[in-house]
């Protein structure tokens, strides 16, 4: 049997879950912010910029995975 | 709900990154190790060569991590932490989706959205400037190299997002399967545009002063002052093994995130009744 919106069965989101809300912006928002500073800290930083100066604790420490995630290295 | 979905998101994101740690640790730490002989054997035919001809050679800089700490932590923590930091951005991402997308179900929503993620945030960047192993990028293109590569991951997801705008609008006029290849279409040709525009890596400024004009920054070999090969090229074998299993383990995490989250995400966003309705029909 196939499922089509208007049976039963089938999962009723023909709504947005998500609206403009502060609330869920904020979340959103949020979210999204720090996944990308994880994903800057893990490929970029002390390598063409540098957060904390001229270490290169983080750049070393992830160096290998760095290299592997496809970020320039070196 | 949007708190939840993000809260399995990262969860399954970092669960992804684990597997695609495992699968790094076995077949890409040899060839890394492979990469940085290469490297190291180099260099010390470089400074045999610099001594021969008069020059002092530059001292190597001290190794604050041992190769250990970074093949087995270094890398584990990276690729989880990525995986989760993937996990939540493609999370956010489904939770914008979820009720735009017409009769697609939260489980094909959760495959298609980590193809997206896949494609824009590696795959694509990737054409134009593929992973490196150690010994290859010169130190003094960093930056540009950094900012070039950001650009390009930067356009790729942006581009995506708007073909997606794109195909919806043009849905309602063409049909799903014509607007999709018009965006598709769409798509490839804006990112083409930015991969035409920004240049090869080995035709930075200082690369084409130091080394002549070449298209990478792959090393070639290295030739005494009579123009003999006293060290070799970088092994192409080894390179080409590299990349593929660079864009293996990115496939690996990307289509982890999306077929596990896949199943979670339809039992939170079903209502209890509907589902014991299904089982009771068998669906």
């Amino acid at each position: 049997m196939s499922l089509s919106s208007a049976s039963p069965l089938a999962v009723p989101l023909s709504t947005p879950l998500v609206t403009v809300q502060v609330r869920t912006v904020l979340l959103l928002a949020g979210t999204a912010f720090l996944a990308l500073l994880a994903y800057y800290f893990i490929g970029v930083d002390e390598g063409a910029m540098s957060v904390f100066g001229k270490s290169t604790m983080i750049h070393e420490f992830f160096h290998d995975g760095r290299h592997f995630a496809g970020f320039p290295c070196h | 709900m949007e708190k939840k979905l993000i809260g399995r998101g990262v969860l399954v994101g970092a669960g992804s990154g684990l597997l695609a740690f495992v699968f790094a640790r076995i077949f890409a730490e040899p060839i890394i190790s492979k990469a940085i002989a290469y490297e190291s054997g180099r260099d010390a035919a470089q400074a045999l060569l610099d001594r021969a001809s008069g020059i002092t050679p530059e001292a190597a800089g001290s190794e604050i991590f041992s190769r250990t700490i970074q093949a087995d932590i270094g890398l584990g923590v990276g690729l989880i932490l990525l995986g989760a930091a993937m996990g939540a951005l493609f999370a956010v991402a489904y939770v914008i989706c979820l009720g735009r997308t017409g009769r697609v179900r939260p489980r094909q929503l959760s495959l298609l959205v980590a193809t997206g993620g896949f494609l824009g945030m590696f795959l694509v960047p990737f054409i134009k400037y593929p992973a490196n192993p150690p010994s290859i990028g010169h130190e003094d293109t960093i930056q540009q190299r950094g900012a070039l590569y950001l650009i390009l991951v930067f356009c790729s997801v942006l581009f995506l997002v708007l073909a997606v705008m794109l195909g919806q609008r043009l849905g309602k006029r063409f049909g799903n399967w014509n607007a999709s290849l018009l965006a598709g279409a769409a798509y490839v040709v804006a990112v083409g545009i930015v991969m035409v525009i920004e240049p090869s890596l080995g035709h930075l400024h200082n690369n084409i002063a130091e080394y002549g004009r070449h298209a990478t920054e792959t090393p070639l070999p290295l030739r005494d002052p009579h123009g003999q090969i006293v060290y070799p090229g970088f092994s192409a074998d080894l390179l080409f093994s590299f990349r593929f299993y660079s864009v293996a383990a990115q496939l690996i995490l990307w289509a982890a995130i999306g077929l596990v989250f896949a199943p979670l995400a339809e039992r939170l966003l079903t209502p209890d009744e509907v589902r014991s309705r299904r089982e009771a029909v068998g669906v």
